[in-house]
């Protein structure tokens, strides 16, 4: 086995490699996944049939929260595995749950915002253009909430094993995913609600 | 829901298969506990992460669903075969092609390939599995449940009947009520899933697990076919996740993706369908490709002619694959300018496979070429494809499509790319790495005997379907008067369809005869090949490689045979570091086609459970903390003797 310790701690085995690289490469898969949403969105986003119209269903401050809260967790992923890599395990873990509560509080909002769309008659069945929305929203909204069970189950098992070669490759992966479903919704921000509201 | 519209009633043929269903499994079950093999079963195979059985069992279950998906033509062109014939009624007839398609693209041509990849490409470019295992085993059991929960569907609910693929509106709720299109969107998802993930696999095992001196041009073509097939599949496959999805969403949850009403657009199904459904026909045709140049190369006795062509080539035809999409509906009224261009870039293609066909002839210029079984399936599919090649180019006419849109014409284009494009391949795949599973080859008689029924029948069949097509008969009706004159070119191919069933028999039963009383073959080379994987023994131990072999070239293991060298000299055996067998992912295909079943069937509760439990495993699996085994030296050493029969 290869075992080359000039490397960061996430990538000194070879099977540790070929795990960013996997995974990489499986992100290559999720933006075409994505991509394909945002075409059908676009194709189906002036096709209101007797639904609302982004105009009349959009407000901007829940999705500024929304950005706000999703970026900030975005960065402190990234000061979580700074400090992985300087071997300290408290801080890491503690920016870990930030980012996790940052998570779960854009999952909130996301939600309540939800649940006001149906409140106001616009249901995912209503029109193509709302079928199109909640889709696009509700996979990476989905992936929100699996990434935070799986950085969950991360950080239980840092907290049981320390800083490993095991662990450090898990979380970095594991970050590779968060920062990934920022970017998505950077997208979401730009071409789906500031463009709806234009 | 009452039992009768759970099962399928009402049709003699459905129940006969109910009972031949129920028999086989009881002779299953029955046998395995007679013979005391279930523990046999689940250490050697359900658990295996082990490349070479993973790729055994795609390749039996792609052959199963040739049985099936044959049993399918051979009831359609009985029903074909002359003027009013009542052996299938319409809707039965809608099911059948549907199905027919659906299975011999996705649960017959992609198996078979991609068991005969993950068989040969660990051992062409020397390494000892796959980059991951255990995801390589979830892949087989995510399209291994995929394929069951498909093929249930003609006993459970009824079958999928707007064709393979599923235009809306047709496949809407509305208009195909049956959950049939239920089964379609899920089986094809759960095991859509697992290919995309087979795609990520070899990209990383064909990128970073390359022996050492193995640069990328020094790969066997067989493998680079694979590298470009791993990068189209993981670029394509997302997009029939998303469509399948929406598919699903429309019909379970009533959503307005693809209606008439409400603002939905029934083309944007057309569309991403073929987005991925142009890229998945070059997916199921490189690793044909190159599955011949290995064929060709190695029969001829010389190096494949124009290799970096060969490669170039192969990767212009996966970028244009990707801009092609849309010439497979001219006629939707796209205008001169999206025709043209589609046109254009369809016609493009034929340059670079084109190409192809010039360096496999090249290859064989002046060649020693031996007649063996893979070799003759080789030659007869260069002058076929080409066939199936020009009418392509015919049918990439956008003005003229007007005439072939969706007559016999495009069925008979097709097959003749499809069938001596990749079913040639995957048979002469077979026989040609037999030898390197099991240690002995297919007897040659019977191979040859099964090729000239294959390769015979095969132009009986679908030749006649030309010129039907031209005459005016549309694909997909289910009778047809015998005023049309359709009759007589029927019954010919209906003859050729028949043949095509005797030839495959004699296959499968050449595989039965040849465990029986095949000579075993000692040497690990019983072709004179030129890549690595004849440089181990046959069967592969585990490990495949005792040492890991050192490459400076191209076809090094041929040119190391020429010189009388060794390619694995100055390098000691030791220890081998090898996965655990695990049940996890045999378990985790297991829930995925009950969560599929529960879906297609909207049975809300049972479904949210299956889907905590798969939560549950992935947990489970993260939590684990397995670091495989290791094989000691003393073992391999031993393991080396024995099949080399030095202390037999």
């Amino acid at each position: 086995m290869k075992h080359d310790t000039s490397l960061a701690l996430e990538y000194r085995t070879e099977e540790n490699e070929n795990r960013i690289l996997g995974f990489w490469l499986f992100l290559g898969a999720e933006i075409v996944l994505f991509s394909t949403l945002f075409t059908v969105f676009f194709t189906l986003s002036h096709r209101y049939g007797n639904g609302p119209t982004p105009h009349e269903l959009f407000e901007l401050k829940g999705v500024l929260w929304e950005t706000f809260l999703l970026l900030t967790s975005s960065f402190t992923c990234g000061l979580a595995i700074h400090s992985m890599r300087l071997g300290l395990k408290k801080p890491m873990m503690t920016f870990f749950i930030i980012t996790m509560l940052f998570g779960l509080g854009f999952l909130g909002v996301e939600v309540t915002e939800f649940i006001t769309y149906v409140h106001d008659g616009a249901t995912i069945q209503t029109s193509a253009f709302l079928s199109s929305l909640f889709t696009l929203l509700g996979t990476h909204g989905a992936h929100v909430t699996f990434g935070l069970l799986w950085g969950t189950a991360i950080m239980i098992q840092v907290k049981k094993y320390g800083i490993d070669e095991a662990t450090a490759n898990k979380s970095f992966i594991f970050s590779l995913y968060w920062h990934f479903l920022d970017v998505v919704w950077i997208f979401i921000f730009s071409f789906v609600y500031l463009k709806g509201l234009m | 829901m009452k039992w009768d519209e759970f099962f399928v009633t009402g049709e003699p043929m459905i129940y006969a298969a109910d009972i031949c269903i129920v028999l086989a499994s009881l002779a299953i079950i029955i046998g395995l506990t007679y013979f005391k093999k279930w523990g046999y079963l689940w250490r050697e195979w359900l658990t295996t992460v082990d490349h070479k059985k993973i790729g055994v069992m795609y390749i039996i279950s792609a052959l199963l669903m040739l049985f099936r998906g044959g049993v399918d033509a051979l009831l359609m062109r009985t029903q074909l075969a002359m003027p009013n014939m009542t052996l299938l009624n319409a809707q039965h007839y809608n099911e059948i092609f549907t199905t027919h398609g659906v299975i011999m693209i996705l649960f017959m041509a992609m198996p078979f390939i991609i068991g005969l990849m993950n068989v040969v490409v660990p051992l062409q470019i020397g390494a000892r599995d796959v980059a991951f295992p255990r995801l390589n085993a979830v892949s087989f059991w995510l399209f291994f449940a995929g394929a069951m929960l498909f093929n249930i569907s003609f006993v459970i609910g009824g079958s999928p009947d707007a064709g393979w693929s599923a235009y809306f509106p047709l496949a809407s709720k509305e208009f195909s009520p049956s959950v049939g299109n239920n089964y379609y969107s899920l089986a094809l998802q759960i095991s859509g899933i697992g290919t995309l993930m087979t795609g990520v696999n070899f990209v990383v095992t064909i990128l970073k697990m390359r022996a050492p001196g193995m640069t990328l041009m020094k790969m066997p073509m067989f493998t680079w076919s694979i590298l470009i097939t791993s990068v189209i599949i993981m670029f394509a496959f997302p997009v029939l996740t998303i469509a399948l999805l929406l598919m699903m969403f429309d019909r379970l949850f009533g959503t307005q993706f693809f209606t008439m009403t409400n603002g939905g657009m029934d083309m944007l199904w057309a569309n991403l369908f073929w987005v991925w459904g142009h890229p998945e026909v070059y997916i199921v045709i490189l690793p044909a490709f190159g599955i011949y140049s290995e064929i060709i190369s190695t029969f001829a006795k010389k190096n494949l002619y124009g290799y970096k062509s060969m490669v170039v080539s192969m990767v212009a035809i996966s970028l244009l694959s990707f801009l092609v999409w849309a010439h497979h509906f001219y006629t939707m009224g796209m205008g001169v300018v999206g025709n043209g261009f589609f046109s254009i870039a369809t016609m493009a293609i034929s340059v670079p496979t084109g190409v192809k066909l010039f360096n496999w002839l090249f290859t064989l210029y002046k060649g020693r070429i031996e007649f063996t079984t893979p070799m003759l399936y080789a030659l007869a599919f260069i002058p076929s494809f080409t066939i199936g090649g020009v009418t392509g180019v015919m049918l990439a006419i956008a003005s003229a499509d007007y005439q072939y849109h969706n007559t016999m014409f495009l069925v008979a284009h097709f097959h003749y790319v499809l069938i001596p494009g990749t079913v040639f391949a995957v048979i002469a795949g077979m026989h040609f790495w037999f030898p390197k599973i099991f240690g002995f080859r297919l007897n040659e008689r019977i191979g040859k005997i099964a090729f000239w029924f294959i390769a015979i029948s095969f132009q009986v069949a679908f030749m006649p379907l030309f010129f039907l097509g031209l005459n005016g008969m549309t694909r997909r009706m289910y009778t047809y008067s015998p005023e049309t004159g359709f009759g007589p070119l029927n019954m010919i191919a209906t003859i050729g369809a028949f043949g095509l069933a005797i030839g495959f028999i004699f296959l499968v039963y050449n595989i039965y005869y040849s465990f029986r009383y095949s000579p075993r073959d000692t040497t690990g080379d019983p072709w004179d090949g030129r890549s690595l994987e004849w440089a181990t023994h046959s069967p592969v131990p585990e490990y495949n490689f005792a040492i890991i072999p050192t490459v400076d070239k191209l076809d090094a293991f041929w040119f190391a045979k020429q010189d009388k060298k060794s390619l694995f000299e100055g390098k000691k055996i030791e220890e081998i570091h090898m996965p655990n067998n695990t049940g996890g992912p045999f378990v985790l295909g297991v829930v995925f086609f009950f969560l599929g079943f529960f879906l297609v069937f909207s049975w809300w509760i049972p479904a949210i459970i299956s889907g905590v439990v798969v939560l549950i495993l992935l947990a489970m699996r993260s939590f684990e903390r397995d670091h495989g085994h290791h094989i000691h030296v003393e073992e391999i050493v031993e393991t080396e003797q024995k099949l080399r029969g030095d202390n037999a």
